[in-house]
């Protein structure tokens, strides 16, 4: 019976240790915590609104519930069923070609012999990464607007093709788009998967050459499994995340155009207008949380399904 | 940067190259690819120094007809919005970075420190944050309603300060770089944990938090999500709000006539080069970033290469 008391005095007595043994880290922290609460934390208990119909005079907590009705609108429009397919398809295409290609430009210039140049194209792809959606929505205006687009001001008629109203065809988005991700972080991604080439131990090569193994052998035996857990992490970290869509990309670029909502609103833009814009508190914050709750279970069951393959590449 | 390209180039490689004809094609290859990333750059910067009449005859070119600087002069009697935006996005940029800085390292620190009981706890702190988030609408009611920060230049700093990426990345490299052991004399001779992170640390560390301070500096330069969502008084706004506002505006302008006449009878200004104006302000808008990104890279590629997320 005197167990458990003794018991707390041994755990209070070891909080007042540790706060005497590393107060110092506690307060170097602070800053940090407090950030992480305000802009993490305390919103994720907002969750609530969603089940909620909010009215500013009660406040939040004094609001009515509404259980499950936002919700229930959500599903039954139409535009659930538009902004999730999007959503879904277009960021698992930008997966695929976020590896496909990087990885691909890693290689060819892990090939080329002159060292300047290989650095000077290095520097020239990671120059649209440092450009704001804001630019990339100007230059993608320059070549498409009506009238004076490159494209259709110049290059059609030369090729004696009729002008397209490209913000008015739904039909080419779908391939705009992916171009845009895939040049945009091009830069970025070719980089990363370069410098893991680079790590790879010149030994492995050099034994090959002597098997007689040919270029293109050697990258599948060799270079491709050798980065396999680079591949793996910067996979993993966009599947995570593939619920949550490129804000800047969906919304500037196509320049609100509403004749291309079908193929340009995601969750997040929709989340956007239906609060900002439209002003349904809890209609945009039932679509957040679907959003949350659906990424934060995929990021779980991918990690899953890499630890079945091998521990070593998971994420956590 | 030196010694990844170098690599490459001499050792064994050189007994194992690629054809001469398979070569050449991965060298026209990039020479092709090259070109697509700075010609839609080009065009923008040769619309911004035509003649807006034959801009508007000729459509874009990626040669400017008739050199005009008109774009610029129209820009200049505007430089005081300009400057002013200018001011807040530097102000913003330069608070900003210095903040995440100090507040990321701070933080890291702690959480890299094997012998610190609750590191675990606070690194799945941080963690979780990049896994689940309350969404846009919470999280705005946090800044509007309970910290009251609408139209504040804290509200367009606040939220971008603590990344959980870049604290991870920097927990790795403090883990790796500086040796336990180094630290353990340096708590024998006395000195407190404050003093070895400045004094020991800290200098080590130079690499992982020059790439933070890049990385963070290209994300307030070029951040326009917070001024949409948070700033509405007309003044305060940074260079890329100014952008956006300015393609919303005139896209409202010239698909809606009746508003162009309303302007011209209330006295304002319609005549105005307005497409090479726009893309003028593109270029003034681009400007640092893409002049200051050639010095940056190498950092950037060093920052990338120096930790995994993995933790």
């Amino acid at each position: 019976m005197l167990v458990p008391p003794k018991q707390k005095a041994v755990f209070t007595y070891s909080i007042v240790r540790n706060l005497r043994t590393f107060w110092m880290f506690y307060v170097m922290m602070l800053p940090g915590i407090v950030l992480l609460l305000i802009n993490n934390y305390i919103p994720m208990s907002g969750i609530i609104i969603a089940f909620k119909t909010i009215n500013y005079q009660e406040g939040i907590l004094g609001s009515p519930w509404t259980g499950m009705k936002n919700f229930e609108y959500l599903f039954a429009s139409k535009d659930s069923y538009i902004i999730i397919r999007n959503t879904l398809l277009y960021n698992s295409l930008f997966i695929v070609l976020n590896i496909v290609f990087p990885l691909a430009f890693a290689l060819m210039l892990n090939e080329m012999k002159n060292r300047f140049l290989s650095k000077l194209h290095q520097t020239i792809m990671f120059l649209p990464y440092f450009l704001s959606m804001i630019v990339i929505s100007y230059l993608v205006y320059g070549f498409m607007s009506d009238e004076r687009g490159y494209f259709n001001g110049t290059l059609l008629p030369a090729l004696g093709l009729e002008p397209v109203r490209w913000y008015f065809t739904k039909e080419v988005w779908p391939v705009i788009l992916p171009i845009i991700n895939t040049w945009k972080n091009m830069g970025y991604y070719t980089v990363v998967y370069m410098a893991a080439i680079i790590g790879i131990d010149e030994e492995y090569y050099e034994a090959a050459t002597i098997d007689g193994a040919n270029k293109w052998q050697q990258m599948k035996k060799i270079t491709i499994p050798l980065i396999m857990p680079v591949i793996t992490i910067m996979t993993l970290l966009q599947i995570g995340r593939i619920f949550n869509a490129d804000f800047g990309l969906f919304f500037q670029v196509p320049r609100e155009s509403g004749a291309l909502f079908p193929v340009t609103n995601v969750i997040d833009t929709y989340v956007y207008r239906t609060f900002l814009t439209v002003g349904d508190i809890g209609l945009s914050s039932a679509a957040g949380l679907f959003q949350s709750v659906v990424g934060f279970v995929l990021v779980f069951i991918s990690n899953w399904v890499v630890r079945r393959f091998n521990r070593e590449n998971a994420l956590f | 940067m030196a010694n990844i390209m170098s690599k490459s180039v001499s050792g064994s490689h050189s007994k194992n190259q690629l054809s001469g004809r398979a070569s050449a094609l991965i060298n026209i290859f990039f020479v092709i690819y090259s070109a697509l990333c700075i010609l839609p750059l080009l065009l923008i910067v040769s619309v911004s120094f035509s003649d807006e009449q034959s801009v508007m005859t000729h459509g874009y070119r990626f040669l400017p007809e008739n050199f005009n600087l008109a774009a610029y002069r129209f820009l200049i009697k505007d430089i005081d919005q300009i400057v002013h935006s200018y001011g807040i996005s530097i102000t913003v940029t330069v608070i900003g970075t210095i903040l995440s800085v100090i507040v990321i390292a701070l933080y890291a620190y702690p959480i890299s420190r094997s012998h610190f009981p609750q590191a675990k706890f606070f690194t799945f702190f941080v963690f979780l944050t990049m896994l689940i988030s309350g969404g846009l609408v919470p999280w705005y009611l946090v800044y509007v309603q309970m910290l009251d920060l609408r139209n504040t230049l804290w509200s367009l700093i606040m939220p971008l300060i603590m990344s959980a990426f870049w604290v991870l990345i920097m927990r790795t490299f403090f883990k790796e770089t500086v040796p336990e052991a180094v630290l353990e004399s340096a708590k024998i001779d006395g000195a407190g944990e404050l003093r070895i992170f400045i004094r020991i640390v800290l200098p080590l560390s130079l690499p992982v938090l020059a790439t933070v301070a890049l990385f963070q500096t290209l994300t307030y330069w070029n951040d326009w999500f917070l001024s949409l969502v948070f700033i509405s008084d007309n003044h305060n706004i940074s260079v890329q709000y100014f952008l956006y506002k300015m393609m919303v505006n005139i896209q409202y302008l010239s698909s809606n006539p009746n508003a162009m006449a309303e302007i011209t009878r209330a006295g304002g200004m319609v005549n105005f080069p307005s497409e090479t104006v726009r893309m003028a302000m593109v270029v003034v808008g681009v400007g640092p970033i893409v002049f200051a990104y050639p010095f940056f890279q190498k950092y950037f590629i060093k920052g990338l290469t120096v930790g995994s997320v993995k933790g």
